[in-house]
């Protein structure tokens, strides 16, 4: 009876599978901030971060030492990131039929609207802003956890 | 906000209403009883002449005339529509209709509650997400 009370945890009920997220994130501060965070969400998790948006898309594509490696459930994804941006890797992530049913949510400093908007058209689930303030930074993330982690049924298929 | 529920039962339609008028926040709602009048209400057809675009799609998949998922494929591929949210809202645990909703660019897929609470916890959920915290784009 117990997925009768808590629909959003069936996923976890029924396969014990933790969510896997991909970081993709440079920042130190703000990696820290979010693991910290993740690290006390109500579901399982396991969180990977990528600082490169190069070494990202080979770990996405698994290639060389990510040969094994799971794909993600859900990506969080910064649009600032050195080698490669982040509309690039998003476009090419929703380009890829392996890849495009993985939910991306943008997290980044950009309020441009252009940017809001390029990335909505490139199929980002989500756009959230980064605050400068850590506690509202940590309440944007808290955020994510509760509704994508907690609420949101992801596609056993990525397992 | 601009909001439009595509769902044909009307118990769940006056439960959203109810719903979302309890969250606070200022919402106006349009709600489309089956598919194909959703697409005209996108596409400003007919009688939708004068509609503006919504901020955040809620949609179930079983619906008369013009199915969720045919619903979901239009708006995703229609240049004008595929930057609003669409927040899928349905029965169906099926994996096949969840995986094909992602592989369609459905922004999240959420299971219809089967109590109150919980239902009240998934439109809270849904409005401190989508009308709080996300950033939505400015659709002319």
């Amino acid at each position: 009876m117990d997925h009768l009370i808590n629909p959003f945890h069936s996923k976890e009920i029924h396969t014990s599978k933790e969510i896997d997220i991909l970081l993709v994130e440079d920042n130190p501060g703000d990696v820290r901030l979010t693991q910290e965070v993740i690290k006390d969400s109500k579901l399982r998790n396991s969180l990977r971060v990528i600082t490169d948006g190069r070494e990202a898309m080979k770990f996405l594509k698994k290639e060389g030492v990510y040969a094994d490696s799971a794909m993600p459930d859900i990506i969080l994804l910064d649009l600032n990131l050195p080698f490669k941006n982040g509309k690039e890797i998003l476009a090419e992530i929703k380009q890829d039929p392996a890849l495009k049913d993985i939910p991306v949510a943008v997290l980044t400093h950009s309020e441009v609207e252009a940017d809001i908007l390029k990335a909505q058209e490139l199929n980002a689930s989500c756009y959230l802003v980064k605050p400068v303030d850590i506690e509202q930074f940590i309440m944007v993330v808290r955020s994510i956890d509760t509704f994508y982690l907690s609420i949101v049924k992801v596609s056993d298929a990525l397992i | 906000m601009q909001i439009l529920l595509v769902e044909d039962n009307p118990g769940d339609v006056r439960m959203m209403t109810d719903l979302l008028s309890e969250t606070g926040i200022l919402t106006q709602l349009h709600v489309s009883m089956d598919g194909a009048d959703a697409l005209d209400f996108l596409k400003k057809r007919g009688s939708h002449g004068l509609a503006c675009y919504p901020d955040v799609i809620i949609l179930d998949l079983n619906i008369p005339k013009k199915n969720g998922k045919e619903v979901l494929a239009e708006i995703k591929q229609d240049d004008a529509l595929k930057s609003i949210p669409v927040v899928i809202l349905s029965s169906s645990e099926a994996d096949i209709d969840i995986s094909y909703c992602y592989q369609m660019q459905a922004n999240c897929y959420i299971n219809k509650p089967h109590d109150l609470f919980n239902y009240m916890n998934v439109v809270k959920s849904i409005s401190d997400f989508w009308f709080q915290t996300v950033r939505l784009p400015i659709l002319s």
